[in-house]
């Protein structure tokens, strides 16, 4: 991989970022709201207090000063304070991205891995009841909304069955530590890390029995079996790691969304995460909330779409010269 | 010959795009999973349309559901229940069946517009220009689309017409990428050459020539589109942007779980919007997938 590939790519990456930021500043700019009224309803204010309240919020002088005063904050990573709590944002960012990482990682990793192998074996088995049976699976949970399985899920395993909690991420009348502690935490990510890795692994699997299905029309895998190969080996050391590749694509762009991808589902589990977050910061709304997410979000996406380019380009040589 | 004889250049060109959709027709109706996402869609737009005869309208407000039981189960009340308020499930499903596809239908109109428009300037005029549209579609291709659905959602306010047009600018730049892509290929082509020798403008290229030939490319990437819009639009109407006088099927599912429908176990409320939702998406996709592998000239030749 060449040099200039890299710094055009990463240049790019960090244009988009500077792009987010700014747009960033003016999406929640076009709406004109008074955060200082709406958070002391029904109080009585003085004109000094709302003068202190107003600047403590980044709301006091001109567009530009405030613009220029976003940029600086932004580029220390200070989003500003929550209007309903009152607490710095990145603090609480910080502080619930966590949770957010763990469920959705291990969703992302478990649905690429079973979506990945149903796609061989659908691909593989081509039209026999194998091929049929895992189409019609993946299509079905491809087509859900991932918080309506949620809800489903939460309804019969934990509601009705009461196999396991209704919510959040630890018992709260538990106070139980080290592995105990660990155990029920699982306990609590177990309906929420299901619902997403039914919901993601639809996509892989469709993404790599198309894939598959192509690789299986090359010349060099007949090359393979006239060789006499067997049919296992055909397909794990020629077949699949080829037909791997956009799949590697796909997985990197996924991760991208780990952190903005469970809004819904977190708040029907009530998972102490980014989703949650996001879910209560619109109630309000908590603008410099939604504001510090969006960008967290942003620059997620941005990172890790760089590194599915980088990827690919090292994993195919004919995108780099293109 | 004389010239009268001759049938106008416009009849021509009409006769001829006649006969492409009836071959068109002719493939689709052998593709069995095309053919049966098709009935499922014809039976839904069916029951939307039909939504006045099926169901009072009157049934949605709840100030007229008084005398009937909350929450009442399939085997109580009606063939799906009621909700808390005592309105019947089944009256809000099938009028929500129209929110939901009006919103997924309008919303794909406005990003296939600006997609297309989008895509075919990049392409036909290249240089700058090219430069410039392709730099924004990246720009909103990797600004995470739910995040700023939900940005837009929020400082616009929840309506119906606010929910289709924050998907509607949110969904066009894959659509964007798949046109410009094509429209580079067609542009070398010598017919446009000839067109323009003739004096043709940019606008008559475009619009003559261009936009034609991409055209089945915009059906096919339509009927992919709306799938993902009407997902979307649940997913922002289940997080309390939707607009609750006019419920969707997402917003049922909102609705639903604020009342607290799971801890009741009230599965008569939650199954039938999300099968709905789910049975849809599934017909489009599958309708899609159909229309994409007859008309994508790239995935042409794989078929075997």
């Amino acid at each position: 991989m060449t040099a200039r590939f890299i710094s055009r790519k990463v240049l790019g990456s960090v244009a988009t970022l500077v792009f987010v930021v700014v747009f960033n500043f003016f999406l929640f700019r076009v709406v004109e709201t008074d955060p200082v009224a709406s958070l002391f309803r029904g109080k009585e204010l003085s004109q000094s207090q709302r003068a202190e309240l107003t600047k403590q919020f980044g709301l006091d002088g001109s567009q530009g000063e405030q613009f220029l005063r976003y940029l600086q904050q932004t580029a220390t990573l200070n989003f500003g304070r929550s209007y309903q709590t009152n607490q710095p944002v990145a603090t609480e960012i910080r502080r619930k991205a966590l949770p957010t990482i763990a469920l959705v990682g291990i969703a992302a990793i478990l649905s690429a891995v079973i979506g990945v192998m149903l796609g061989i074996a659908a691909a593989w088995r081509r039209r026999t009841a194998t091929d049929y049976a895992v189409t019609g699976f993946t299509m079905s949970t491809y087509s859900m909304p991932d918080f309506w399985l949620g809800m489903i899920l939460l309804t019969v395993f934990a509601v009705g069955l009461g196999w396991f909690p209704v919510g959040g991420i630890v018992d709260p009348a538990s106070n139980a530590t080290g592995f105990g502690k660990l155990l029920d935490q699982g306990k609590h990510m177990f309906l929420p890390a299901l619902t997403l890795t039914l919901a993601y692994l639809g996509e892989y699997a469709i993404v790599m029995r198309s894939s598959l299905l192509d690789t299986m029309r090359e010349d060099y895998l007949i090359l393979a079996r006239a060789k006499g190969l067997r049919d296992v080996l055909v397909r794990n050391r020629h077949a699949v790691p080829n037909a791997l590749l956009p799949v590697v694509a796909l997985m990197a762009i996924n991760f991208g969304f780990v952190l903005s991808g469970a809004i819904a589902v977190e708040a029907i589990f009530s998972w102490p995460g980014l989703g949650l977050a996001t879910y209560e910061a619109l109630k309000g709304p908590d603008l410099p909330v939604l504001q510090g997410l969006f960008l967290v979000f942003s620059a997620s996406v941005i990172l890790f779409n760089l590194i599915a380019d980088l990827l690919y380009a090292y994993l195919d040589p004919r995108v780099r010269t293109a | 010959m004389s010239a009268a004889a001759l049938p106008s250049a416009r009849k021509v060109t009409w006769s001829r795009r006649r006969r492409a959709l009836a071959g068109i027709w002719q493939e689709f109706r052998r593709h069995r999973p095309g053919m049966l996402g098709l009935a499922v869609l014809i039976a839904v737009v069916v029951m939307a349309l039909a939504a006045p005869l099926l169901a009072d309208s009157a049934g949605l407000k709840a100030t007229n559901s008084t005398d009937n039981p909350a929450f009442a189960s399939p085997s109580e009340f009606g063939p799906l229940g009621t909700d808390d308020l005592g309105r019947d499930v089944l009256t809000q499903f099938i009028w929500g069946s129209r929110i939901s596809l009006l919103v997924g239908l309008a919303a794909t109109i406005i990003a296939m517009l600006i997609g297309s428009a989008v895509g075919i300037a990049a392409g036909f005029f290249g240089g700058r220009i090219e430069a410039v549209l392709m730099r924004i579609t990246e720009w909103f291709l990797v600004i995470p689309f739910l995040p700023l659905a939900i940005a837009l959602a929020a400082i616009l306010g929840p309506s119906i017409q606010n929910i289709i047009i924050v998907i509607g600018i949110t969904s066009w730049p894959s659509t964007t990428r798949l046109i410009h892509a094509q429209v580079l290929t067609l542009k070398q082509r010598d017919y446009v050459d000839r067109s323009r020798a003739l004096g043709a403008s940019n606008w008559h290229l475009m619009t003559r020539h261009i936009l034609p030939n991409v055209s089945p490319l915009i059906l096919a990437n339509t009927t992919l589109t709306v799938p993902i819009v009407i997902l979307s639009e649940a997913t922002l109407s289940f997080l309390g942007l939707g607009d609750p006088s006019n419920a969707s099927w997402g917003q049922m599912l909102d609705d639903a779980f604020e009342s607290g429908a799971v801890t009741l176990e009230a599965w008569w409320y939650i199954v039938p919007p999300g099968l709905g939702i789910m049975l849809v998406v599934l017909a489009f996709t599958l309708v899609g997938q159909a229309l994409e592998e007859i008309l994508d000239p790239r995935l042409r030749d794989q078929r075997a």
